[in-house]
């Protein structure tokens, strides 16, 4: 476990490289437009207004309820899934830095999720306009989301540290690992409401999905809604056997990462 | 004290063609069970180098030589502690900083200004180190007020310089260099020698791999001659240099 704890200090104990690379990705990306980042929200709000309304139309759902369930789901599961997916990357796309310095591999991990967290920070602006436009009260159940929030970082970084391992060393994990989100996309709650699944055996299934839970914890509580005792407990024992595994794994092969470049 | 020490160090790259890359692959050999042979699941390995053992004590000045695909940039790498050997040993204790490629890190949309923090960041430049190197790196650059410009409106003269500066501007303990830097026009070339000479006394370590025997037997007192990635010859500058120029 040594090789796995020491690179992992190492790269909090040299955070400001992280913080700085990650930074500079997003300013990066829209340094010669106008508006700059602002493009993401607006990209998020447009993507969010027309998906709820022609989804909303097609389920019948009244949109004061759907639509607020659709941003929050949107803005929550893009920052899971894009750390989940570009920290898979990570290695790859720092090949060039890692192969001419030395620096622990969680920073590039750092990096990613940093990068994420600035580009969330801009879409989860929609939230309060949604909330006041549907003149939802706010109640004490927002209190939860910094909660909520960490909860679901530890989990998508422990998936995000294992991935980066096995995408490396197989260049084909990346595609597969798309695959698998686009169908949990679909298969999660968020462009539709659990409410309109047929009782017995869907609803029971729906608890089987890992990102169901993830999900519930963080948007809920963006929504003013108290999460279910079980989102809880599920997502908790999952980081605790996720952080298991992925720390075993780069025990394992951190030092073989740079000759799988 | 910084030093570095290898012990039989080994290095072998693992060669992965599209075959034994992919997990189908590694599937459908598991599937087929064992009647795939070695040489034919495409597996090769490259060995970079072979059971090298050296130490390197403080204030050495090491300069290493060999053909292209002698294993200089490979050992380079091991001993700036990126390839951590397949087998054998290898210690090194020291902060230890690589001018191999002194531009890793410059965005071309970023200004001058920022760019500085950036290459800073990536050599490990902590924040607070840098706000107080940051006024001597701008004012060295000689660039004036294009620090506030996009780096990509630089010359390549003017974008040299500033990559110089911020990465001759830290003091490592063990310095690697993949031959000199020299940079800019004739004004700047004499500063820069000046700073180079500087880097180089200050370095308790200097491991400099080149092909130029001037400079080799400028810089150091001992040569490494790497030839397959074993070491052929190791010992004082004069003697290795004759050997190996002659």
């Amino acid at each position: 476990m040594k090789i796995a704890i020491n690179d992992i200090s190492d790269a909090l104990k040299k955070i400001d490289i992280a913080l700085v690379f990650g930074w500079q990705d997003v300013s990066q990306r829209y340094r010669r437009s106008r508006i700059g980042a602002f493009w993401i929200t607006i990209n998020m709000a447009v993507m969010i207004v027309a998906l709820g309304i022609i989804f909303g139309t097609l389920f019948r759902m009244p949109m004061e309820e759907f639509l607020p369930q659709v941003a929050a789901g949107l803005i929550v599961w893009t920052f899971f899934m894009s750390v989940i997916m570009e920290g898979g990357a990570s290695y790859i796309e720092a090949s060039a830095t890692i192969l001419q310095v030395k620096m622990p591999f969680s920073t590039h991990i750092i990096r990613v999720l940093w990068r994420n967290l600035i580009i969330m920070a801009h879409n989860i602006i929609i939230i309060p306009f949604i909330l006041i436009f549907f003149m939802k009260p706010m109640t004490m159940s927002v209190f939860l989301l910094p909660l909520g929030m960490i909860i679901g970082i530890v989990n998508v970084l422990w998936m995000a540290i294992f991935l980066s391992i096995v995408c490396t060393r197989f260049r084909d994990v990346p595609m597969i690992v798309q695959n698998v989100m686009q169908i949990c996309f679909y298969a999660t709650p968020i462009m539709w409401a659990p409410s309109i699944l047929p009782d017995g055996m869907p609803q029971l299934l729906i608890q089987f999905n890992p990102f169901y839970h993830l999900l519930q914890v963080v948007r809920m509580p963006m929504l003013s809604e108290t999460p279910d005792m079980v989102n809880w407990i599920v997502c908790i024992s999952m980081a605790f056997f996720g952080w298991i595994l992925a720390l075993v794994f780069f025990d394992r092969y951190q030092q073989r990462i740079t000759y799988w470049l | 004290m910084p030093h570095i020490e290898l012990n039989a160090a080994s290095v072998q790259f693992p060669i992965y063609n599209a075959k034994t890359r992919s997990l189908k692959n590694k599937f459908l050999q598991a599937t087929t069970g064992g009647f795939i042979n070695e040489e034919q699941d495409g597996r090769l390995v490259i060995n970079g180098l072979n059971n090298i053992t050296l130490s390197i004590h403080d204030g050495e000045r090491v300069g290493l030589i060999g053909h292209n695909g002698s294993g200089k940039t490979t050992l380079l790498r091991v001993l700036s502690g990126i390839y951590i050997p397949n087998s054998g040993l290898a210690t090194i204790s020291g902060e230890c900083v690589s001018l191999i490629n002194i531009s890793l890190g410059i965005d071309q949309e970023a200004t001058g200004r920022d760019n500085i923090r950036l290459r800073a960041a990536m050599m490990g430049v902590s924040r607070h180190q840098l706000e107080q190197e940051y006024d001597n790196i701008a004012e060295f650059s000689g660039l004036g007020e294009f620090l506030d410009m996009p780096f990509r409106t630089y010359s390549s003269g003017m974008q040299m310089r500033l990559a110089f500066s911020v990465s001759t501007s830290i003091k490592p303990e063990i310095l690697i260099m993949d031959e000199w830097l020299s940079t800019g026009d004739e004004d700047f070339k004499a500063k820069a020698e000046q700073r180079m000479s500087e880097l180089v006394s200050n370095a308790h370590i200097l491991i400099l791999a080149s092909h130029s025997r001037d400079l080799l037997l400028n810089n150091c007192e001992r040569l490494i001659w790497l030839e397959h990635g074993s070491i052929r010859m190791d010992g004082p500058a004069e003697e290795v240099a004759t050997a190996y120029f002659d």
